[in-house]
């Protein structure tokens, strides 16, 4: 008589244990993306890969298309081998462009994949050949530095008062 | 003196906890079929041999034998065969707590028989009507008043219809009432089912009255022995005190102290 | 001055002494409850009871404080992203933050003051009334019969409990966020799904749970047996579980997360 009813909330309580990892699974971690589904290679060299990390994503017009799988140096080019796994039902032809972007201003490095007019498709293991590497900040902010300075001492040069030692 | 063919056995059992000693030199004899009081103030050691015959703890030196076999010798296998042979009715019953009665009693009957489910409810049945309590099967433990806990925990220990039956002060904390009952089932439940019991008591009223050999313990040591009416006639000092419950004798009522005068402040200005 | 220091010194050297000592006892205690797990699984029923008592028995409050935990990250949140206009990333922050550390954590430090202090209670008072030692008398192995099952209910509940903080912790995100605030429901839900992965943040959430559920119940069993055999003693030892477990949790958690989640 009592085991029936412990017997009962145990089972609730697996099963709502059970449902919680499924949801877990499913709604919160996205089992069905690509990573489970057949896939094939690409590989893209870029100069410089910025913040990239392994399992970010590859996107294509904003759509998750797979994940960066692997990113080793390629001693001989002094260049990054990122390669991307990216999902079977995803088609890109052979000029495609990747390029590494950022989401928002501060957010997460990626992959972007922008296909272009080939008719041929890219085959697995092929390699991507128009690259475009990541905005650097610091690169960035020392062309603007650079830049103003450049401004600034040409301004001097020109009859600008130079400061006066107080 | 005790005779008969031994069941139960202690020579020169030496046994104590790093540097407290419990039991220094005991030696025993509890012959099959008898019912042997092991007697003597609280702390004297009589609980520590109930657990040397379990095999509980082991002897520092002698031998403790149970049916001819040195307990102290056994494998854990042997120890656990030997224990389903036996019953131990504890201090305070023991009774698992989160069981019924019922549960409680088939628990022995469960875990070492294979037997149905109908027929272990006939054994469990035909125990608790042994104490007088059929009725009280269904109870939870916590209900059962301490004299009914006790005996359902006597149901439980004669479960298995054990050789030999250990009590651990099965008197203690019982109204008079109880303290009767109790005895009498210790009496009547050994020549029934044709065991042999030791009970381990400091009652000595009811004990004498049921019991047929007693050993008398004090700080470690058997001190006296023999049937209740030898034990009575003692003229030890200690036996006397113990057995009439006087105040103050061999066992002295102050525990050592200085002197009460020189304790108080008194002392010096006399 | 040099014998009260000697003094002093010779009671810190007793005090280690003395903790490593219960280590080692708490070790061989602990191998003895893992090893005599045969009862566990061939009479499922004694686990299944355990089950109830360290799982079932706690799914109230594991799912009452998940719910207010994922709220709070909601409103808490939301207020922080905000100033840096990525609202929708909400999702990826309630999710990740439950499923890599609070849900395992909090749910961990809650079930070592539910479950565990109950287990070390019921065990100390099974062995202050002699209950372990008639069983052992009865021929029945206590740690088989009792412990055993009690550890291997207590391991398998937890993650479980864990499962059910993060996933009440991530619906309580989501009221606050998208029902209550209306940050938009797709970007909510889109964001959480392309940032929480299902090896690395909710496997390793899962396994931080299963290893925090071994570790709280071996110690509330080896508090409640190791209690002095008095309602003192029990009481003492019900707090030392509550206390032990969850610094154990805390420091598990740093080295588990330390592994996990250090490298690329």
């Amino acid at each position: 008589m009592k085991r029936t009813t412990i017997d009962l909330w145990v089972g609730v309580f697996v099963t709502a244990g059970l449902a919680a990892i499924l949801v877990l699974a499913l709604k919160v971690g996205n089992a069905s993306n690509v990573s489970t589904s057949e896939a094939y290679h690409v590989i893209a060299e870029f100069e410089n890969i910025g913040g990239l990390k392994v399992r970010a994503p590859v996107k294509s017009a904003g759509v998750v298309v797979g994940r960066v799988e692997e990113i080793q140096f390629d001693n001989d080019k002094f260049l990054a081998r990122v390669s991307l796994r990216v999902s079977k039902s995803y088609r890109f032809p052979t000029d495609t462009t990747a390029a590494i972007l950022t989401a928002g201003l501060l957010g997460e490095q990626y992959v972007g994949l922008e296909g272009g007019g080939d008719t041929e498709l890219i085959k697995d293991g092929g390699r991507l050949k128009i690259t475009q590497s990541a905005i650097v900040l610091e690169k960035l902010i020392g062309q603007l530095v650079q830049a103003f300075m450049g401004n600034k001492a040409s301004e001097a040069s020109n009859g600008g008062k130079p400061p006066a030692g107080k | 003196m005790l005779t008969g063919e031994p069941l139960a056995k202690l020579s020169g059992v030496r046994f104590g906890y790093d540097s407290r000693v419990i039991l220094q030199d005991v030696s025993m004899v509890v012959p099959r079929g008898k019912l042997v009081a092991i007697m003597g103030s609280s702390g004297s050691g009589k609980t520590t041999i109930l657990r040397l015959l379990g095999g509980q703890v082991r002897p520092q030196t002698g031998t403790v034998t149970v049916e001819g076999a040195q307990v102290e010798r056994m494998s854990y296998r042997e120890l656990f065969a030997l224990r389903r042979r036996m019953g131990m009715l504890f201090q305070f019953g023991a009774l698992f707590t989160d069981m019924s009665v019922f549960d409680n009693v088939a628990f022995p009957l469960r875990e070492h028989t294979e037997l149905p489910e109908s027929m272990v409810r006939d054994l469990v049945l035909m125990k608790l009507q042994a104490v007088g309590l059929r009725g009280a099967a269904t109870m939870q433990p916590s209900e059962l008043s301490g004299g009914m806990a006790r005996r359902v925990a006597l149901a439980r220990a004669i479960a298995l219809d054990p050789m030999l039956i250990l009590y651990d002060e099965p008197f203690t904390g019982l109204d008079p009432i109880s303290v009767g009952v109790i005895g009498n089932l210790i009496r009547s439940l050994n020549d029934a089912l044709g065991a042999t019991s030791i009970v381990v008591t400091h009652d000595v009223e009811v004990s004498f009255r049921i019991v047929d050999f007693v050993y008398l313990l004090s700080a470690g040591r058997i001190i006296a022995q023999g049937t209740p009416d030898e034990i009575r006639a003692s003229t030890d000092p200690y036996v006397q005190q113990f057995v009439r419950g006087e105040v103050d004798g061999p066992v002295p009522f102050h525990f050592p102290a200085v002197d009460y005068a020189a304790d108080v402040g008194l002392g010096g200005r006399a | 001055m040099i014998a009260a220091l000697l003094h002093g010194l010779r009671l810190i050297g007793a005090r280690v002494v003395s903790g490593i000592w219960k280590l080692g006892v708490a070790s061989r205690f602990s191998w003895l409850v893992i090893s005599r797990s045969g009862p566990s699984f061939r009479r499922f029923q004694l686990t299944l009871d355990q089950i109830y008592f360290a799982g079932t028995l706690s799914l109230i409050i594991i799912v009452v404080s998940g719910l207010f935990v994922g709220l709070v990250l909601g409103l808490q949140g939301y207020e922080t992203l905000k100033r840096y206009g990525s609202a929708e990333a909400l999702g990826t922050l309630v999710a990740l933050a439950l499923v890599r550390e609070l849900g395992p954590v909090v749910a961990a430090l809650l079930f070592a003051s539910r479950a565990g202090s109950a287990i070390t209670a019921r065990v100390g008072i099974m062995k202050s009334t002699e209950q372990l030692s008639a069983m052992e008398m009865m021929a029945v192995d206590p740690f088989a019969r009792v412990l055993s099952p009690v550890f291997w209910g207590g391991a398998f509940s937890m993650p479980l409990l864990a499962a059910i903080f993060s996933a009440m912790g991530v619906f309580g995100g989501y009221l606050i966020g998208v029902v209550l605030i209306g940050v938009d429901s797709g970007a909510f839900w889109s964001q959480m799904q392309a940032n929480v992965d299902l090896r690395e943040d909710i496997g390793n959430g899962l396994i931080k749970s299963a290893v925090f559920g071994v570790a709280i119940t071996l110690i509330a069993l080896f508090e409640g047996y190791d209690a002095p055999p008095t309602a003192e003693g029990v009481s003492y030892a019900v707090t030392r579980t509550v206390v032990t477990s969850a610094l154990s949790v805390l420091a598990l958690d740093f080295v588990l997360t330390s592994f996990m989640f250090s490298g690329v």
